[in-house]
């Protein structure tokens, strides 16, 4: 998916199959941490990460929201091939009761 | 009516049977379409909307709560696969805010029939014509397919009409009064003109003014307030079901001409003296 994502490559990054290891917190606190900011609000996060690993963190069922990035829509189906980016604008939005 | 019939030997029987409406190539049987806000819970929303027999509902966009995951949603009360959702741009005061709302509610839903309307400032809410004409241009250029929420504007009608709205919905009162049917002859002229369906969208407070919107000729009633603030909601939605169907009758059967002043009912041949 040429386009969608900025983010580093996935391959062989220490921090992503460590996280949660106390290696993974180490080599994380040497890294660039992944700032962006998520329905309005800042977040600090282990990169690098998809959006589809965000959302499943995030415990939400991708059937029932829409995601967008930088003001753009990001296709369900791209969910996965979007690494998430330093600054990234995310709005997570799903149906609420309205009139 | 003394001295006639009392079924209208021309009338066609099928006529009398309220066969549906369509909108945007979709066929639905209830003429009444609710709104999911304002309700005490979602099992109380999900009880209300039954007892409506409405099978369109409006939803809004709205942010998902990150911090508390356990939340109940709508979809677990109100089946989207039951109920087509309808969802809205409550709350959007630009063109820019409602067509971004509904791209992001076309992703999540995956359906293109919406409801657009984009309001003044309070308190009145009214549509804002202007921002509703460019947002409309941009949905409909977008492959959506546009209820559009308006005013009780003859001209704005037929252009939006024109731009290719699939319905046209006017408000009765502002938004959430409560008033009833303020505008009867401006809607009638607007019912008359319209090619494409045309619902009353706001003003709703009781079942009569349901009826009234119906007995006008209208195709349909967006309601939410006047079930979901009523004291007894679930009771109120099947007052509504009924008033709605009630009023579609009436509108087909035709109403008796306004008189000033008393015709007997009884014939006055064979009195006794």
């Amino acid at each position: 998916m040429a386009g969608w994502g900025c983010g580093p490559e996935p391959n062989f990054k220490l921090t992503h199959y460590l996280v949660g290891t106390e290696w993974g917190d180490h080599i994380r606190g040497m890294s660039d941490p992944l700032t962006l900011t998520l329905n309005g609000e800042a977040r600090l996060l282990a990169a690098p990460i998809t959006l589809a690993a965000l959302l499943a963190d995030l415990g939400l069922d991708t059937r029932k929201i829409a995601v967008e990035r930088n003001e753009a829509i990001v296709p369900r189906s791209a969910y996965g091939a979007v690494w998430l980016a330093p600054g990234d604008a995310l709005e997570i939005v799903h149906f609420i009761g309205g009139g | 009516m003394h001295g006639t019939h009392p079924t209208a030997p021309e009338a066609d029987p099928k006529e009398a049977i309220d066969d549906g409406w369509v909108v945007a190539g979709r066929r639905f049987n209830s003429r009444l379409i609710v709104g999911t806000g304002k309700y005490r819970d979602l099992p109380q929303t999900a009880a209300a909307i039954e007892a409506s027999g409405a099978e369109i509902v409006t939803v809004a966009v709205r942010r998902v709560n990150l911090s508390d995951r356990a939340a109940p949603m709508l979809q677990d009360y109100v089946d989207p696969a039951r109920y087509t959702y309808l969802p809205n741009t409550a709350g959007c005061h630009t063109a820019q805010e409602a067509v971004r709302t509904l791209r992001l509610a076309r992703e999540a839903g995956g359906w293109n029939l919406v409801k657009l309307e984009v309001l003044g400032p309070p308190p009145l809410l009214y549509p804002d014509m202007p921002a509703t004409f460019e947002a409309a241009e941009a949905l409909l250029r977008d492959g959506f397919e546009v209820m559009v929420y308006c005013a009780d504007d003859p001209l704005a009608a037929q252009r939006l009409e024109a731009m290719g709205c699939v319905a046209i919905m006017p408000l009765g009162a502002p938004i959430g009064s409560g008033l009833g049917i303020q505008n009867p002859a401006m809607l009638s002229m607007m019912i008359a003109q319209a090619k494409v369906p045309l619902l009353v969208d706001a003003g709703v407070g009781t079942a009569s003014d349901a009826a009234i919107a119906m007995e006008l000729g209208c195709d349909a009633v967006l309601l939410n307030s006047a079930i979901a603030h009523a004291r007894e909601p679930v009771l109120m939605a099947r007052a509504m079901r009924a008033a709605v169907a009630a009023g579609r009758l009436a509108h087909l059967a035709g109403r008796m001409p306004r008189r000033m002043g008393a015709d007997p009912s009884s014939p006055l041949t064979g009195l006794i003296r």
